[in-house]
């Protein structure tokens, strides 16, 4: 019998995240795109700022995305772009989760002292504008690389984050089965891993989706601006080079538009998977 | 009341005394030499760069030891003395981000509190028409998922260069000389309308996803049911719904700030508006490190006064915060 419950949970929720079309919907975009970033830059028949083709010309059989105006591959470009971009939102994603999830269950749980400061830092960080702090870290770097990018993107995404789940942890902690654990003398540290952490799992995934989120239009809003890798390519940099290069005013639309679109699908997808799966966990919001 | 509004004030000078360290800091203790960096970028004689060395140093303040810097730069500060720009040497950075500030609030006021609005009453309409609940949750999740510079990019593209409706650059014709007259006056209007609609378009779809789920919740709980148990016609239960979920959107406004702030860069950068947004562009491509810090400064005291505002807005509309039921 006991061996028979988590088998039947694991099924029934596959079972109600196949029927959710949201999920299915947001997780097949988001593969596509995974599944380009990996294969496409083997795809790629020139180097993205190699001068390989007519300036400026529009999608062709040679150059699939049309060339920019400097007679550079879009597609090329385009291909790095997307794997560097899905790069920056997993790493900045997990560096926002890991510090949020940090702070939140520590002041959640512990409350008191350290509760109250760590409340504070985060209220004072959740009222700073990410981007302008961003700003100004990444203009002081001379060497700029998706490491770093992301490294500061999630260092500053976590504070709400840990506010949610700070708020979370707090109605966990004032439960039986967590009285019940502390009178056997368990370990603050354990009671958070095993009692209190398992509970919220499906919030911190979706907190994590959201960082995912959040880090991708951080890091293009960046690489825009002009801030991006100081190497390589990115999607931000591709439509930075574009609007700075007059692509608007001489209308090629081949190099303005399809970084800007696929930002826009994978952010969108991940969005809803998020709304799918938040109809999964919590049975009150399924549609039946 | 006051004791709310003297909690949040204790955040927000909290808050600017850490940004304005955080400004004073970044320069100074990030890997590399600005110093150097600026030399290198103007790229002179080496007894010019000795001379630019010496200029640029004192202009930092670097030659008195840390401790004073610091105070020197919270005095400079309070003096309105934020350096002087490279970019538009000699012109006080001061003075170009004075210049700039009219244009973001001409488009940033209205782009938030009609998108905030706006999306509310959509918001709450569609929680209640299955039709437009099927439309308008598509719709409004992709626009939340667009970055803002690319809603920005193909507005420009499409309304601006392929249907030539608007122009796609500047905050007026440059035929024309800025004075007060009506042809003036419609040339602004016309150059504003896109920057201000892509802004619109983005946050639009966020207020009403926010609203919508809002009501819907709202709408399970006790009060409402109760409500319903007792008769009461269903217009009615709706007013009080969308009262109750009015608050979560006006703190929600508050936090979304930071990410108007960043809408607010992109969008100008794209359609090369005047703004503090196309200012920092500027500034990154010429290294002009004494603007990026002026401009960041700008931002967190706009940010706070708006916060500021928010907050007053809530304990009128929110009566238990008046009577310091709510610590939050």
């Amino acid at each position: 019998m006991e061996q028979e419950q988590p088998k039947k949970v694991r099924s029934e929720f596959i079972f109600f995240a196949w029927r959710n079309a949201k999920l299915r919907i947001g997780v097949s975009i988001l593969l596509v795109f995974i599944v380009f970033a990996v294969v496409g830059p083997f795809l790629v028949k020139y180097d993205p700022y190699e001068y390989s083709g007519p300036m400026g010309a529009p999608p062709s059989r040679e150059h699939w995305f049309g060339t920019t105006i400097f007679g550079q591959d879009v597609f090329s470009q385009f291909a790095l772009g997307t794997r560097s971009t899905l790069t920056v939102g997993l790493l900045g994603g997990c560096i926002g989760t890991m510090v949020g999830i940090l702070v939140g269950l520590l002041g959640g749980y512990r409350g008191g002292m350290l509760d109250e400061f760590l409340n504070v830092i985060t209220n004072i960080i959740l009222i700073i504008p990410t981007l302008a702090v961003l700003i100004i870290i990444a203009a002081y770097l001379e060497v700029r690389g998706i490491l770093t990018q992301s490294l500061f993107i999630g260092l500053t995404a976590w504070p709400w984050a840990a506010r949610a789940i700070r708020a979370q942890t707090f109605s966990l902690r004032v439960r039986e089965f967590v009285d019940l654990a502390r009178i056997t003398g368990r370990s603050s540290l354990r009671i958070v891993l095993t009692e209190i952490a398992p509970n919220m799992m499906s919030y911190l995934l979706l907190v994590f989706i959201l960082q995912f989120g959040g880090a991708v239009l951080n890091a293009a809003t960046l690489d825009f601006i002009g801030l991006g890798p100081t190497k390589g390519v990115s999607l931000g940099l591709i439509m930075n080079n574009a609007v700075l290069w007059a692509a608007l005013q001489l209308g090629m639309w081949w190099w303005l538009l399809p970084p800007g679109a696929t930002i826009a699908a994978i952010v969108g997808a991940l969005y809803i998977t998020n709304v799918g799966l938040d109809e999964i966990f919590n049975p009150k919001l399924r549609e039946m | 009341m006051g004791r709310y509004l003297g909690r949040k004030l204790l955040i927000y000078a909290l808050t600017f005394f850490l940004a304005v360290t955080i400004d004073w800091m970044i320069p100074r203790f990030m890997p590399g030499d600005p110093v150097s960096l600026m030399i290198a970028r103007i790229g002179t004689r080496p007894e010019a760069a000795e001379v630019l060395r010496g200029y640029f140093i004192q202009a930092f303040g670097l030659d008195v030891p840390l401790w004073q810097q610091y105070l020197n730069f919270w005095k400079a500060l309070f003096q309105g003395d934020l350096g002087v720009s490279i970019w538009l040497y000699p012109q006080p950075v001061i003075k170009i981000i004075q210049r700039a500030i009219p244009y973001d609030l001409f488009i940033l006021l209205p782009a938030i509190l009609l998108s905030w609005f706006a999306g509310n009453h959509v918001g709450a309409l569609a929680a209640r028409a299955r039709w437009l609940d099927n439309t308008l949750l598509p719709v409004g999740y992709l626009l939340t998922a667009t970055p803002y510079m690319w809603l920005a990019i193909l507005l420009a593209w499409s309304l601006g260069n392929v249907a030539g409706v608007f122009p796609i650059a500047g905050a007026y014709s440059f035929s024309i000389r800025p004075h007060l007259s009506l042809r003036f006056i419609l040339d602004l209007l016309h150059h504003w309308f896109l920057p201000f609609l892509s802004l619109f378009l983005v946050m639009f779809g966020g207020w009403a996803i926010g609203m919508r789920n809002m009501i819907i919740y709202e709408m399970e709980s006790d009060y409402s049911r109760y409500l319903e148990a007792l008769g009461t016609p269903q217009k009615l239960i709706r007013k009080y719904a969308f009262r109750n979920a009015m608050l979560p959107q006006i703190t929600g406004l508050a936090l979304q700030l930071g990410g108007i702030v960043a809408g607010a860069v992109a969008t100008e950068v794209v359609f090369a508006y005047p703004g503090i947004g196309y200012i920092i562009l500027n500034a990154v491509q010429n290294q002009d490190y004494f603007l990026l810090q002026g401009c960041f400064l700008f931002i967190i005291i706009g940010v706070l006064l708006a916060n500021f505002l928010i907050d007053i807005v809530y304990v009128i509309v929110d009566p238990r915060t008046r009577l310091g039921m709510t610590g939050e």
